[in-house]
């Protein structure tokens, strides 16, 4: 099992004012030096995390309190530049709201030459409210999505030359990634989604798959994914193909852990803050599922609200709730393992976990749960997956 | 002013890669009806009360009712060179085109390129230029708006404003939700307008009458006066107590006011108009 670290690098301190975290919200509510220790303590969380054993990941949002990071490769080439051996996950690069695929692939190559090689690539569709901020058509944006994503892999793979691309999306008359990526051809690809039919195609692709936060949707698309993978490529899929992220919070205590559970949920809380106009821009979702808000008169947003036999949360949902959901990992390092555990072995395993932490936790506690993870977590997971893969 | 229903029929159209619906009923001049962008329901009462005066024809445009939608229609100019098409293949002559909101601005897109087959055209509360500078956002952003709140911002009636949809049934639901797709493929970017066309409007060489609700706050009647002074002779009506759809909040004055728009045209010439 290989562990990533992950923060949202998140403004909280905005989080309690009675305005929108997203799209509309004032930049005067974000103290400037306050912005700039949060960002310099991040960089000092993925230090700790390259000397610990554990990997990177960063994802970026635009024009919200609750992401401050504005470009995962920008923030992956500085984190490149302060850390060794960890790999470092971009994901992901939103395909359908940056509209420049050329320019993508540049900062891939950038980032993963001056890493020497440490970069994994997740080239997502990205978050539909984004289309506000961006402009992004959302009608054809989903057709748009998939010729960005293997422009890019052909501008990534071309070596001898330009490349010439003429479509009704884009139009270069000379795409020549200089420098290349340092891995060849490539960096390793992985793919997040809910929707079953992208899970099936991640699989033909051979992507890692990577579910975020919501087990069902794990339960429905790993088994789909194996069953794809096997179908397409002959052999079964290996472990490291499949991804799950969770909400992690450990400490000595089992006291402490959920009161770092509480404030990193704090961060979902402040999250479906988003105004309900910005959650679904037309042509996002099928004509049914719009039909559906139609006639209900509301949009809700995809977080579940239920526990697995149905009883709806509190609201919000309690650190507890969460554990129960699968949704949130935290306890002593012994709890969080046998919670890992479980969930691992109710989807079929996995080999990557992405490791959230942040919310409203202070960079103090970030750092304790990281080091009792690294150090007493990690391993029995590292060993879990190789008794796996030996079973197998 | 007889309102009461008057029959008309809907057919399929097979034109340029699309199976067009095609609403059809009245006497009189030919009048080409160019619904706004939440398409067209028949069984409106400004419907029958166009065609207790005029030869209606209303088409459902590309990707709206049951109208098809091929890849190779994704913009308002393609949709305009689509009803150039549309209307010379029926053969049709001496006809005013009627829009309303995105059929107002169908309707100029097809007017800068070719009047040879029109008599006039009659702009209702349109959308589709822009005069102001970059920082000036003239057009309400209804796509900022989710579907099921749309009436608050089309409508001066606090009635109709409160709409709601919980009473449709799947199909319609459905249907509603695909107008409102393709609403937004063709108007989301730039917003409801093409850059160029303010530039385009003095090529209109046919009388055209603006109409616009007073209370409209989608493009208020001020938006409606840049139009009115950037087309050749253009007069604008403005109907009292209707906001972005006045054929659907005042139907008789708007049927009323269409109906002395055309009255001033000359005397038509064409071979399909009964």
């Amino acid at each position: 099992m290989q562990s990533w670290y992950f923060s949202e690098q998140s403004y909280y301190p905005a989080w309690d004012r009675d305005v929108t975290p997203k799209v509309t919200s004032p930049s005067s509510l974000v103290d400037p030096e306050i912005a700039h220790r949060l960002l310099r303590d991040y960089i000092e969380e993925c230090k700790l995390c390259d000397s610990l054993g554990l990997n990177i990941m960063a994802n970026e949002h635009h024009a919200t309190y609750t992401c401050m990071n504005v470009s995962c490769l920008m923030t992956l080439g500085i984190i490149a530049s302060h850390t060794t051996n960890a790999r470092l996950l971009a994901l992901g690069v939103p395909v359908m709201s940056r509209m420049d695929p050329y320019r993508i692939a540049e900062e891939i190559a950038y980032v993963d030459t001056l890493s020497r090689g440490r970069l994994e690539l997740g080239l997502i569709k990205g978050t539909a409210f984004e289309l506000y901020i961006s402009n992004a058509h959302p009608v054809t944006a989903p057709d748009r999505y998939w010729e960005a994503h293997d422009l890019i892999v052909a501008a990534l793979s071309k070596r001898d030359g330009s490349l010439s691309y003429e479509s009704r999306n884009f139009n270069y008359r000379y795409m020549n990634v200089i420098p290349p990526c340092y891995q060849k051809p490539m960096p390793p690809m992985w793919l997040t989604t809910l929707s079953t039919n992208t899970a099936k195609e991640a699989a033909r692709r051979g992507h890692v798959l990577a579910i975020t936060a919501v087990a069902k949707a794990a339960r429905q698309s790993f088994p789909l994914y194996r069953e794809e993978f096997l179908k397409t490529h002959g052999r079964p899929a290996p472990l490291d193909r499949f991804a799950y992220l969770g909400y992690v919070a450990v400490a000595r205590d089992e006291a402490t852990a959920i009161e770092r559970g509480r404030k990193i949920l704090d961060f979902v809380r402040a999250s479906e803050r988003i105004e309900p106009r910005f959650i679904n821009p037309p042509g996002a979702l099928p004509h049914a599922d719009n039909a559906r808000f139609l006639k209900a008169g509301t949009t809700v947003t995809h977080r579940n609200k239920l526990l697995p036999d149905g009883t709806p949360m509190s609201n919000p949902p309690t650190p507890r709730e969460q554990i129960i959901n699968n949704v949130l990992f935290a306890g002593t390092p012994d709890q969080v393992y046998q919670q890992i555990k479980a969930f691992y072995d109710s989807v079929g395993g996995f080999g990557q976990l992405l490791v959230q932490a942040g919310g409203t936790m202070s960079h103090d506690e970030i750092c304790d749960s990281l080091r009792l993870y690294a150090t007493e977590v990690q391993p029995r997971l590292t060993a879990l997956t190789k008794s796996h893969a030996l079973a197998a | 002013m007889q309102t009461n229903a008057t029959s008309g029929q809907s057919r399929q159209v097979p034109l340029s890669g699309v199976d067009l619906e095609v609403w059809e009923g009245g006497k009189g001049r030919t009048v080409l009806f160019l619904h706004p962008g939440d398409g067209f329901d028949a069984s409106a009462p400004y419907v029958s009360a166009l065609a207790s005066r005029f030869r209606v024809i209303a088409p459902s445009h590309p990707g709206f009712g049951r109208s098809s939608l091929p890849p190779s229609i994704s913009s308002v100019d393609d949709l305009s060179y689509f009803y150039l098409d549309f209307i010379e293949t029926q053969g049709l002559e001496d006809i005013v085109v009627l829009g309303v909101s995105l059929g107002g601005w169908i309707a100029a897109e097809i007017g800068v390129k070719s009047t040879a087959r029109i008599a006039g055209l009659c702009l209702v509360d349109t959308v589709g230029a822009k005069f102001a500078g970059p920082m000036t956002r003239e057009i309400f952003d209804l796509f900022s708006v989710p579907q099921y709140e749309q009436a608050r911002h089309l409508y001066h009636d606090p009635k109709l404003q409160q709409q709601t949809y919980a009473h449709l049934d799947d199909e319609t639901a459905t249907r509603m939700a695909r107008n409102h797709e393709s609403f937004a493929l063709f108007g989301w970017s730039p917003t409801l307008h093409n850059q160029k066309l303010a530039d385009r409007l003095h090529r209109i060489k046919v009388p055209t009458r603006l109409i616009w609700g007073a209370e409209d706050r989608v493009v208020p009647p001020s938006y409606g006066r840049h139009w009115e002074g950037a087309i050749p002779g253009a007069s604008m009506e403005v109907i009292d107590q209707a906001g972005h759809y006045p054929h659907i909040e005042q139907p008789e004055r708007f049927v009323a006011s269409v109906a002395r728009f055309v009255d001033t045209l000359p005397a038509r010439g064409g071979r399909n108009t009964p």
